[in-house]
């Protein structure tokens, strides 16, 4: 990125580079969001609403989890990805899939605890209702996901939001290649230490309007659907 | 149900929207340096390269210890870095098949203007940090294995001092802070600090927060900074693309590559000085 | 229908606590025809008893069996919660719900959602959020979801206990309604006048067991029991 230019100048003029680093962006954390909800929503649900032994020790795993560290999640992701590590011959390692692997292992304990709390909750409301009316696990399941899906989807803006704005995962799996596996974050990681400091804030900016916006968006989303249900 | 079968098909999508990197591609990896990524010296001469041999080169810029380490592992087809030691101990271990001198650029010892060490417009960098010692004048260290960190470490025994051994008995004092991280970090802190600090002129000439830095010693023949560029072995790692690497190393050795180097200037300023055809570098 | 699940008949049944018995050596039978009410002071056990009626509590000890069949599903019962809870849906989507759970076609969905909320006095109320609708029309909705699954037998928590006078008339009118068509009505009120406007058969609990069961007009005019007369000359049951 010319480094003599400033954010403002650089948004403003549609930069092509700029672009297709906010493209990356977003694409590889919504990617990752899509790819943890496929996997963090059933596990939820289930934990929600199965009772066995450890269930209780599961549950405090999960929302550990929601802690990992991303550099210790993109170390490891790196080792299993490198060349002379056991999934090698994939030749995952700094791609952008290998960017959305590490984040979607970041995001998926997020969604699966949050919506292990938002099924359960409605659970223990609609529970005697549900049994009365002869409810079968898996309608109860499309139900208590159904109707609480505006509560699911503020846990997955918060999937969204961790993906985003994290940093230590996608550096060390994608490398920070120019015009590869550059996105916001590293950008603005690397313009930092390579002393360019109005830049980097300048980009940080362009990041968090970002974020308000996807946020911003899902909102509206969220108010148009209320209207229509209640 | 349906709407799950559409979001598998949305996220597969996402995945294969985003262009891979597969062994058809014609492109490979080239571990760096962050300092040599920072002068933009590939910003100008991939583009020259691609364009004559359509590969694409994806630079992992790391400290030197780290792009080294990185091709042992096999995850990069060819090693570009300056510390010819480290170089040769990898060639030694069967990690490259042979080391091409390409070029040199030098170091410079920056500093504030106020110049509490006293050496200022010298041409003797030994001297200079024997000064630097004796008046405990702060100086940022990088710190971080790379190229320039080993440079530094190289000036302070020939100065005669051991600054490893200092550190590791905490005899050395608070005015050496070794910071581990890259160029324009310790650039950010020496100027912050109003610290003396060893750097690459290519980094130097493009960082743009220099506070009261200016350069203080520069010129010394110990300055210089040679890089070589090898091959990983495609023997231990059969990932490696050996021949499209091989035209990355044919081509920065070849009178073409060379001129695209000497042409690579900032401010009017020439950086990198092509050197293949010395076999002694 | 196949096989019917009246009567209903709990045999010695025992509903336990760590501390105490809910239900204690409970004996009963609910027969086709006339509502039976279930009166009692609170804590007697009423809502239990309900609950294990239609299946949805297991007893401790003892036996429920549904036309002579044990483990029965609920299929042909129905039940309205004393506080039901609305799917956070519109009005119309609740009983959707209830008739795709009963299984009943799409096509008859139009028709049967007109008929009941015709039956409980809710019409036009159906595009209103189920949530946003008033105590008494939201027991009325509970209403029409339960009837949605055509059930043989209806169970009744205290169905007006929060509801002011024009709302337990409206409820009340609906259960002479619901009775007219044959159903099974299972109650509990503790409200004497509401049983006495109702019911056919009685059924008073106190402390987790049946003090005293039989038709509605011998158990008011003279009941067999001393608590039974004390209960219905309005003394206090402890």
């Amino acid at each position: 990125m010319p480094s003599d230019t400033s954010a403002l100048h650089l948004v403003l003029s549609a930069d092509p580079v700029l672009m297709a680093i906010v493209g990356l962006s977003l694409t590889v954390s919504l990617a990752a969001v899509v790819l943890a909800t496929l996997i963090g929503l059933p596990v939820g649900a289930a934990l929600a609403l199965t009772r066995f032994p450890g269930r209780e020790a599961a549950i405090v795993t999960l929302n550990a989890l929601m802690g990992l560290p991303p550099v210790v999640v993109g170390l490891a992701v790196y080792l299993l990805l490198s060349r002379s590590g056991p999934l090698g011959s994939w030749g995952l390692l700094f791609t952008p899939q290998a960017m959305v692997i590490a984040q979607t292992i970041l995001v998926a304990p997020i969604i699966a605890a949050l919506a292990r709390q938002t099924v359960e909750d409605l659970w223990l409301e609609y529970r005697d209702e549900l049994a009365a009316l002869d409810v079968g696990p898996r309608r109860r399941l499309a139900t208590l996901i159904w109707d609480a899906r505006f509560s699911l989807v503020t846990a997955l803006l918060a999937g969204f939001g961790r993906a985003a704005a994290e940093v230590g995962a996608i550096i060390i799996v994608g490398g920070n290649i120019e015009g590869f596996t550059r996105t916001m974050t590293t950008a603005i990681a690397l313009e930092t230490s390579k002393g360019d400091l109005p830049l980097a804030l300048g980009l940080g900016i362009v990041l968090i309007a970002i974020v308000i916006a996807v946020n911003a968006l899902a909102w509206t989303a969220r108010r148009a659907g209320e209207r229509l249900a209640g | 149900m349906q709407t799950r079968r559409t979001l598998i098909a949305l996220a597969i999508a996402a995945m294969a929207a985003i262009p891979a990197a597969s062994a058809q591609d014609k492109s490979i990896v080239v571990s760096s340096t962050t300092s040599t990524q920072d002068s933009g010296l590939f910003g100008h001469i991939l583009p020259l390269f691609k364009a004559k041999t359509g590969i694409t080169v994806k630079v992992l810029a790391q400290g030197t210890g780290q792009a080294l380490d990185t091709g042992r592992r096999g995850d990069a087809d060819v090693v570009f870095v300056h510390a010819k030691s480290a170089e040769e101990k990898f060639l030694s271990e069967g990690q490259g098949v042979k080391r091409y001198p390409v070029m040199y650029n030098d170091f410079v010892l920056v500093g504030p203007k106020s110049d509490p060490a006293g050496v200022k417009g010298g041409k003797d960098i030994v001297a200079a940090l024997k000064a630097i010692k004796s008046k405990s004048a702060p100086f940022i260290s990088r710190g971080d294995r790379s190229g320039t960190h080993i440079a530094e470490l190289n000036l302070w025994k020939a100065a005669g001092i051991d600054i490893e051994k200092g550190l590791s008995v905490k005899d050395l004092g608070p005015w050496y802070k070794a910071i581990g991280q890259g160029m324009g970090a310790a650039l950010n802190t020496a100027s912050a600090s109003n610290s003396y600090v060893l750097t690459d002129r290519g980094t130097w000439l493009s960082f743009k927060n220099r506070g009261d830095l200016i350069v203080a010693v520069e010129g010394d023949k110990r300055l210089f900074n040679q890089y070589g560029v090898m091959l990983v072995n495609p023997d231990k790692h059969p990932n490696v693309k050996r021949d499209l690497g091989q035209a990355f190393i044919d081509w920065l050795i070849s009178p073409e590559g060379q001129k695209a180097i000497a042409d690579y200037k900032i401010n009017g300023e020439q950086l990198f000085y092509p050197n293949a055809k010395d076999a002694s570098a | 229908m196949l096989a019917s699940d009246l009567p209903i008949v709990l045999q010695d049944v025992s509903v336990r606590t760590r501390e105490f018995a809910i239900l204690d050596g409970i004996s009963l039978k609910l027969m086709p025809g006339a509502p039976t009410v279930v009166i009692g002071p609170n804590g007697a056990g009423k809502t239990t008893l309900l609950r294990v009626a239609m299946g949805l509590v297991a007893p401790s000890s003892g036996e429920v069996s549904f036309g002579g069949r044990l483990n029965v599903p609920p299929t042909w019962r129905a039940i309205v919660f004393q506080r039901p809870v609305m799917l956070r849906r519109s009005a119309a989507a609740n009983i959707e719900y209830a008739l795709a759970s009963a299984g009943v076609a799409h096509s008859e969905w139009p028709r049967r959602i007109a008929e009941l909320f015709d039956t409980v006095g809710l019409t036009g109320l159906d595009t209103r959020p189920a949530r946003r609708l008033s105590g008494g029309e939201q027991q009325r909705l509970a209403l029409a979801r339960a009837l949605a699954r055509d059930p043989e037998v209806l169970f009744l928590d205290e169905p007006t206990a929060s509801l002011d006078p024009a709302a337990t008339k409206a409820i009340e009118d609906v259960v002479r309604a619901v009775v007219a068509r044959g159903i099974k009505v299972v109650m509990s009120t503790h409200d004497l006048a509401e049983a006495r406007r109702l019911a056919g058969e009685v059924v008073l609990m106190h402390r987790g067991r049946v003090i005293e069961s039989g038709p509605a007009a011998r158990f008011f005019e003279s009941p067999d029991t001393e608590e039974a007369r004390r209960f219905i000359a309005g003394d206090l049951l402890v």
